[in-house]
């Protein structure tokens, strides 16, 4: 598996640190009520096929990433930034 | 007071030569990690261009004048090697003295590729990764930095701690790429 960090460039899968569901971009607001907060800390989708993850590159440059991926296929579709506000929100 | 008497980081385990490659340790001075604070990337490059006549290096590259080099080192990290931080950049980034954190070799010689790519998952054969090119990446099973400072010459950083270990796998690696003939 190869996973093109943004800054580094394609680097091999050990490169990196796997956080999983990229959940932790869409925290709910402090008065967003339990359902959203039981969803936001226990739930977690399981899906046969896309799916966004939080990478570390732990042995690169430091960067979380989020990292789109097909769970069938195993293809890596996109791979952005955690911190620069483009990989926010969506789902 | 103790008389207290410097040990370099790879005493007693180096010059190393095998085949066509040879390790030596690099003493390579002062060493300062500087992360710009938000927004003021652009006036430590200024800074880095007046004080030390180098350029802020891009991802993946180091930039040299002089003996002072600087190499990119991370996400929004940059390292200054070889004179002391402009006192001016304080204000601008914030700078962490690292001079006995890392154990700095050279490898160098005609097999240094194939050395290296017994160790490193990235290529780094000169048609992909030329002089002054630098990297973040692991060297076996440890977090390094890797700059291509000559045409057969590299330099390996790995954390001080980790001396013995970089040595024993430059040497293995080494000794595989002797063997082949």
């Amino acid at each position: 598996m190869r996973i093109t960090c943004p800054i580094c460039g394609e680097r091999d899968r050990r490169e990196f640190y796997y956080q999983g569901d990229a959940v932790a971009l869409r925290r709910p607001a402090p008065d967003a009520g339990e359902a959203a907060w039981e969803d936001y800390l226990h739930l977690r989708e399981n899906p046969a096929g896309t799916t966004r993850d939080l990478w570390y590159h732990e042995a690169g440059c430091g960067a979380w990433l989020v990292v789109t991926r097909d769970t069938v296929t195993h293809a890596v579709q996109a791979v952005a930034l955690a911190g620069d506000g483009s990989a926010e929100g969506g789902s | 007071m103790a008389d207290l008497v410097e040990r370099t980081p790879c005493k007693g385990l180096l010059p190393l030569e095998i085949g066509h490659a040879v390790v030596r340790e690099a003493r390579i001075g002062r060493m300062t990690v500087i992360a710009p604070f938000k927004g003021q990337q652009a006036r430590v490059a200024q800074i880095l261009k007046s004080a030390h006549g180098v350029a802020f290096p891009e991802p993946n590259r180091s930039s040299e004048a002089g003996g002072c080099r600087v190499i990119w080192f991370a996400r929004g990290q940059i390292m200054l090697v070889g004179e002391d931080p402009d006192p001016g950049l304080k204000t601008h980034a914030a700078l962490t003295d690292q001079s006995d954190a890392w154990a700095v070799v050279t490898l160098e010689g005609a097999a240094a590729e194939d050395v290296l790519a017994r160790l490193v998952p990235v290529d780094l054969r000169a048609a992909a990764f030329k002089t002054g090119q630098t990297l973040r990446s692991q060297l076996q099973h440890m977090n390094a930095s890797i700059t291509r400072i000559g045409a057969t010459c590299f330099q390996i950083m790995v954390f001080r701690s980790m001396a013995a270990t970089l040595v024993h796998d430059l040497r293995s690696a080494m000794e595989g790429v002797a063997a082949r003939g």
